[in-house]
């Protein structure tokens, strides 16, 4: 028989999962002064040795290529060298599989803070209208934006977060730290902006332009995705995880893998299982309540995995909602050369990493578009730290050799701009995502089947994308550096935005939902989800604030239930 | 820069990393710039070509991008050669193929043995997707691969960084955009 370590102590909650969702779980338990265990199924950071922050290409022999040059051949599984130690598209012996006839990708991070480490901080509430659509073509959350602004604002005060108050209704305003000033290109796009009526405002980033919370501000060398070892852009490891750890009441349990929640007869999680992987030996850890935050499909995964007579379908998952209503955002980017750019004299354009400034949505209501929602766009530009593949489209453009290669690459270094449109995905019966019956992972865990279907709805937004992003390079005086494509082979792979949400939605209705208003089970009064899988939809709005909103509200009702003797 | 010193100064480094301290900038700079003289001081011994292949590989280097041969590219290359095959393949077969066209061509030992004006003529068929036939197609593949490193090897040089003008990697107080560029650019926008 198998021999199972349990824990002696019994943990008031046991988070499982150390990203957004997580981190903000244990920084609000410990500051109400609940004992807390945290597991994370990678190993610990340490950001002064991980993140290659300020390393220069030529200080590593194969210059980002990756030690067998595999970003020559197509074989990263990662970023690439240079991000944040964060993740991967594919892990040995850690599967999923794909339905036939379906595509996506899935992208797990396997460290303390998770995705936060590296990602784009970006930094937008939802809106009013997407808690409530008022098209019915998704279901209404179980709270409006009156209910979470307030929540909003902790987030934002807490994490830091750039921008001006605009006061538009497609891009609520927040609680903002001074904006950063727009780079060259970025001023150019506002002047085409204005003239095509389209809106071009400061950038809200979760970057820190002032010190916060013992934070120091930001430096402004734009390599916030290699992580920042000062911890000036928000990651919930360095803000949330380790002034938790100071607290004396968070333990810090890594390279544990959550393979089953174990619940007792009255229905309630008494115990979170887990695999060693150091030592592959199976453990217990005790608890009175849990917090499932380990990414929208692992904690749907989790939720499945957990069966017991009480839960035949997997915990807490009597409306068989688990696993459905999977979303993405929408993706589509397209670039190009700016002649009035060229040849630009030079100054540092780093700055915070990405974009300066951005384009809400701005055609909320309108009646002439052949698609129901709305997208954002992300600018990009500048003159970036040059690195392999810089300038592969001089090379490929220009052909030839010598110093008029050597003249053109000098004149349209910096000279390009790029945008990403990021885009509301509808939910869909196509899909969702389950256990599959054969395959198990390297411990025995049963892995997830992805099903992924796009609609209509998504097909025309790309279209739509594609004309605005066209239109506005064009007013520049600029070339699109590609051919217009058809929406179907162009839109983004379902997955490789890497913002899934919706696998274990709330609303009020326990036969269509997984979890109440506050992202805790109908089921089980101790189990509470709080990363993106309770969210209802995929608003045009990346997830990562409302994840930290959610879960810092969803923690406050926690404790304070626990202090009632309600949980 | 002594030993003792470059020693010194990367236990500093490490230790500003792990106390989670911000290493000031000039220091960060005079740092790379130790790290890029020791590279460029010690010849290079090749790991995966031959010495005529690399001898061709430096010759090549600088037709494609005048200084790439001292900025360090041919070195990166023949570095990703020594730890992937396929890239080792690319190199090896296209020298070999490039050496075996200059021999047929201009009964010459090889590449490097040509005359700059044979060298150059060659290259002037191989450097362009237009020439494509079944002849050319394995030297215009193979330039398309040496171009393409050796660009990259070279601009992610300190000699690259210095050429494009990239002035960033710094320590600021505060971000601002100077005048000269944002007027450069106003004037040449049409909107």
């Amino acid at each position: 028989m198998l021999q199972i370590i349990r824990s002696p102590q019994v943990f008031d909650v046991v988070v499982i999962g150390s990203g957004a969702g997580g981190g903000t779980a244990v920084k609000v338990l410990t500051d109400r002064g609940l004992n807390v265990a945290l597991l994370e199924a990678g190993p610990m950071l340490h950001p002064g040795k991980d993140f290659k922050e300020h390393v220069l290409p030529w200080e590593v022999d194969h210059r980002g290529a990756g030690a067998h040059a595999e970003m020559y051949f197509g074989r990263t599984h990662w970023f690439g060298y240079w991000q944040a130690p964060n993740g991967f598209w594919e892990i040995p012996g850690e599967p999923y599989t794909v339905a036939p006839g379906s595509q996506f990708r899935w992208f797990r991070s396997r460290i303390v803070g998770g995705r936060t480490n590296h990602y784009g901080r970006i930094s937008l509430r939802f809106a009013d209208y997407d808690f409530q659509p008022e098209d019915g073509l998704s279901d209404p959350w179980p709270v409006t934006y009156e209910e979470m602004s307030p929540w909003y604002d902790k987030a934002e005060g807490f994490i830091g977060v750039t921008g001006t108050k605009e006061g538009l209704r497609t891009a609520p305003d927040g609680v903002f730290l001074p904006p950063v000033p727009p780079r060259v290109h970025e001023i150019l796009i506002q002047r085409a902006c204005k003239k095509l009526n389209i809106p071009c405002i400061p950038s809200r980033k979760a970057m820190l332009t002032k010190p916060l919370n013992g934070r120091p501000a930001c430096h402004y060398c734009g390599q916030c995705g290699r992580g920042c070892i000062g911890g000036s852009a928000y990651s919930s490891a360095q803000a949330q995880v380790f002034p938790a750890m100071k607290s004396g009441r968070l333990t810090v349990i890594t390279n544990a893998m959550a393979r089953e929640l174990i619940a007792n007869d009255a229905g309630k999680v008494t115990a979170v299982s887990y695999v060693d992987k150091a030592t592959r030996s199976e453990k217990q850890v005790r608890c009175k309540a849990v917090v499932v935050a380990g990414s929208t499909c692992e904690s749907a995964r989790l939720l499945l995995n957990s069966k017991s007579p009480r839960f035949p379908g997997g915990i807490a998952n009597g409306s068989d909602m688990v696993g459905r209503n999977l979303t993405d955002s929408v993706g589509y980017a397209l670039g190009g050369r700016i002649p009035a750019l060229d040849g630009m004299p030079r100054y540092n354009s780093d700055g915070i990493e990405g974009m300066h400034v951005y384009i809400p949505w701005w055609l909320y209501g309108d009646k002439h578009k052949n698609f129901p929602r709305g997208y954002h766009i992300e600018l990009g530009g500048g003159f970036h730290m040059p690195e392999l593949g810089s300038f592969r489209g001089q090379c490929s453009h220009y052909e030839g050799y010598g110093q008029k290669l050597k003249d053109k690459i000098y004149e349209e270094y910096g000279a390009s701009i790029g945008f990403s449109g990021r885009g509301e995905m509808i939910p869909n019966k196509k899909t969702w995502c389950e256990i599959d019956p054969q395959v198990v992972d390297q411990w025995g865990i049963p892995v997830l089947r992805f099903h992924f279907g796009w609609s209509d709805a998504e097909y025309n937004m790309v279209r739509h994308m594609e004309e605005t992003f066209s239109s506005i390079i064009e007013t520049l005086g600029g070339r699109v550096t590609r051919d217009l494509a058809d929406p179907h082979r162009a839109i983004s792979e379902g997955g490789t935005i890497i913002h899934e949400a919706g696998t274990v939605r709330m609303g009020n209705d326990p036969k269509t939902s997984v979890l109440n208003k506050y992202c805790q089970a109908h089921e089980v009064k101790n189990l509470f989800v709080a990363d993106a899988a309770p969210f209802v939809s995929q608003p045009d709005k990346n997830v990562t604030l409302s994840i930290v909103a959610f879960s810092w509200r969803a923690s406050e009702y926690l404790a304070e239930e626990m202090r009632k003797g309600n949980v | 820069m002594s030993e003792q010193t470059r020693r010194e100064m990367f236990c500093g480094i490490a230790a500003a990393m792990l106390s989670g301290t911000l290493l000031p900038a000039q220091q960060a700079e005079h740092i790379h710039h130790a790290v890029a003289e020791a590279r460029a001081n010690g010849k290079y011994a090749p790991k995966a070509l031959t010495a005529h292949e690399y001898a061709t590989l430096e010759h090549l280097s600088e037709i494609i991008i005048p200084g790439s041969a001292a900025a360090g590219a041919p070195a990166f290359i023949d570095f990703l050669c020594s730890v992937c095959d396929d890239m080792k393949d690319i190199f090896t077969g296209g020298i070999g193929w490039l050496d075996e066209q200059m021999g047929h061509r201009y009964q010459v030992a090889g590449f490097v043995d040509a005359r700059p004006e044979q060298q150059t003529a060659m290259l002037d068929l191989i450097a362009y997707r237009k020439n494509a036939s079944p002849e050319l197609n394995p030297g215009i593949h193979f330039f398309d691969w040496a171009r393409r490193m050796v660009v990259d090897g070279y601009y992610t040089s300190a000699a690259g960084f210095k050429e494009v003008g990239y002035m960033g990697n710094q320590g600021l107080s505060h971000f601002s955009v100077p005048q000269e560029p944002l007027q450069y650019a106003l004037k040449r926008c049409p909107v």
